[in-house]
């Protein structure tokens, strides 16, 4: 942030939509680059402009000829699941911005509603109990389980009515018991090649998304990101807790269980689909705040493209760090963003 | 009648915090709530602010039941100052005043002149405007305290409610927060712990004791010897200060 930023943030003026189209254009082309990237990096190397050439040739805006083999490994895995990284990276990190202002807790996240736990159990119970008979895909019963441990939350905090306090109270104590349901399951009926296809599978990866999951996932983050927004100064009025918010005239009750669910749907979508990617939605609101400030119109747009551009560069890293395997992405972004998270908490220490 | 409340009973589980309690606010006026600690003083201001629902009983807000009301109705005309109300964001006191807005503003309204000068108003009014590009984890005390009472008149209530707003604050501060608050052109309602300066501020004194109200009248007529030692259980001389002539009371040692 520049001088000049500070002071039209601080000013009377609200910032002149000239800086809004520039700073929108200029994210715009921060995550398109490292998609650009991401797409060109692999087993085989593809040039940006390649990348380039083929999404507009299929666009119909250019004819250029290209290698068969590079536009059938751009269109059929790596854009997608580039695309698919940017927005499972804005999801998490909205989600988890959202959850730190309705509980006031820097630790909240968007797993402390037990999601995450209540999907693996889903997911186990189709991958080893074989339920559903293999009509149901691994992704639906982790959906179904994601939705399941929020529901137990929601009932054990006493729907709306229970304080941000118990809320994640409610949170822990779910995770541990679908973590247990998970264990037994693991540990009961699962065969060690199944234990360990599980365990990658929490750990997080984009190995299998193709189009079908962009198109689910980029929807409904997409809704999120603008329900969130017409929702940014609803959050900064829980900034003083939920009385004050309700002194201001907001219907506390309403608010949570709207943006409650809203953060479920969004969080079991990514969950069910790419698995249990951690820390993205803890760090990058924290990482979003030190620059842009706790106001939530800028907060949440932030942590959307912060997000996005740290997801793709963990899953570049995932698929580069060790040569001839991929790593899960929930090691990679832990093990990148700890360091990164450390600086933060450094310097922000040293400026209070 | 600016508030009417009658007969409001409030429980926790089974226990009666506020019982059967009736007031009126005329408009303009500044009632002071007094009592020991744990009488229901807060319970009240937090009912009189439609925070909570009476178990029975009713609040009239200029005749109508604010029970009907919608919240951000209440909120464009009743502004309400918690005890203990901190944050662990890092907003700036700008930016806590701009809360006061909230009630004001549509989901989809831009920030209006209006609303700039109701927050410069507020600012100025309690002698924040130098700080407000201050962080609120640098604040002190006093000065948190009178981000919250600017925040509250950028709301431009008609009512304001105050749960001891004077904690924490120097003399200076304790005495200037209440000359602003009771030059208002609004209805306040103060739960107040020193009754000095509720003899001296005050219009209007309701005394709580065990959710009950126990004395209300002017000064004057509530704080007396007496009361002093049924309800506060301290012995004390009331007598006509020589200098404001609103009672004054020496504490007896």
């Amino acid at each position: 942030m520049t001088a000049e930023t500070i002071r039209s943030s601080s000013s009377k003026q609200p910032r002149p939509i000239s800086a809004v189209v520039g700073i929108t254009l200029g994210s715009l082309v921060a995550i398109a680059l490292v998609v650009g990237i991401s797409v060109g990096i692999g087993d085989m190397p593809i040039p940006l402009s390649t990348t380039y050439s083929a999404i507009t040739n299929k666009l119909g805006w250019t004819m250029v000829q290209l290698n068969r083999i590079h536009e059938t490994v751009i269109w059929e895995y790596r854009l997608s699941r580039a695309l698919v990284a940017v927005f499972c990276g804005a999801g998490l990190a909205l989600c988890g911005a959202i959850m730190q202002a309705m509980l006031r807790n820097p630790l909240a996240e968007p797993y402390v509603l037990g999601i995450s736990a209540g999907a693996s159990t889903g997911a186990v119970a189709v991958v080893i109990l074989g339920i559903g008979a293999g009509a149901v895909s691994l992704s639906a019963g982790a959906f179904a389980g994601a939705f399941a441990a929020f529901l137990f939350v929601a009932l054990l905090s006493n729907g709306a009515r229970g304080g941000a306090d118990r809320t994640i109270l409610a949170g822990v104590a779910t995770s541990q018991l679908f973590n247990a349901a998970t264990s037994y399951i693991v540990t009961t009926s699962g065969n060690a090649q199944q234990a360990r296809d599980v365990m990658f599978w929490l750990l997080g990866s984009f190995g299998g998304v193709r189009w079908p999951e962009f198109a689910l996932v980029s929807i409904i983050v997409g809704l999120g990101l603008i329900v969130c927004i017409f929702y940014s100064r609803v959050l900064d009025a829980f900034a003083f807790g939920d009385e004050a918010a309700s002194s201001l005239g907001i219907d506390v009750g309403r608010t949570r269980i709207i943006l409650f669910a809203l953060t479920a749907i969004m969080t079991a979508t990514i969950v069910s689909m790419v698995g249990t990617i951690g820390f993205v939605g803890l760090v990058v609101p924290h990482a979003a705040r030190f620059v842009v400030g706790p106001l939530h119109a800028r907060l949440l747009p932030a942590c959307a493209v912060t997000g996005a551009v740290f997801m793709v560069l963990a899953d570049i890293a995932s698929r580069t760090l060790i040569p001839q395997q991929v790593l899960p992405i929930g090691v990679v972004t832990a093990l990148v963003g700890v360091p990164f998270f450390s600086i933060i908490l450094y310097k922000l220490q040293r400026a209070s | 009648m600016s508030i009417r409340a009658d007969n409001l009973v409030w429980k926790i589980g089974s226990k009666t915090i506020v019982d059967d309690v009736s007031l009126t606010a005329k408009p303009g006026e500044t009632l002071g709530l007094l009592g020991p600690n744990g009488s229901g003083k807060t319970s009240l201001l937090r009912l009189l602010a439609g925070l909570k629902r009476p178990v029975a009983g009713q609040i009239m807000l200029d005749g109508q039941d604010i029970g009907r009301i919608r919240r951000r109705a209440i909120a464009q005309r009743v502004a309400f100052i918690e005890q203990h109300a901190t944050t662990n964001a890092n907003l700036k006191v700008v930016d806590v005043v701009k809360l006061g807005r909230f009630p004001h503003r549509s989901m989809f309204s831009g920030w209006t002149n209006a609303d700039d000068a109701a927050v410069n108003d507020a600012l100025d009014r309690t002698e924040m405007t130098s700080k407000r590009n201050e962080a609120w984890q640098s604040l002190s005390g006093g000065e948190k305290q009178r981000t919250h009472l600017a925040r509250a008149l950028a709301q431009v209530p008609k009512e304001l409610i105050l749960d001891e707003p004077t904690n924490h604050l120097d003399v200076h501060h304790q005495i200037s927060l209440l000359r602003l608050v009771t030059d208002l052109p609004v209805t306040s309602i103060i739960a107040l712990h020193d009754l000095n300066h509720a003899a001296m501020f005050c219009d209007r004194l309701l005394v709580m004791q065990a959710g009950k109200i126990v004395a209300s009248g002017t000064p004057e007529d509530v704080l007396t010897r007496e009361l002093l030692r049924d309800v506060f259980s301290v012995e004390a001389h009331v007598s006509p200060s020589p200098y404001h002539a609103k009672p004054h009371i020496h504490f007896m040692r």
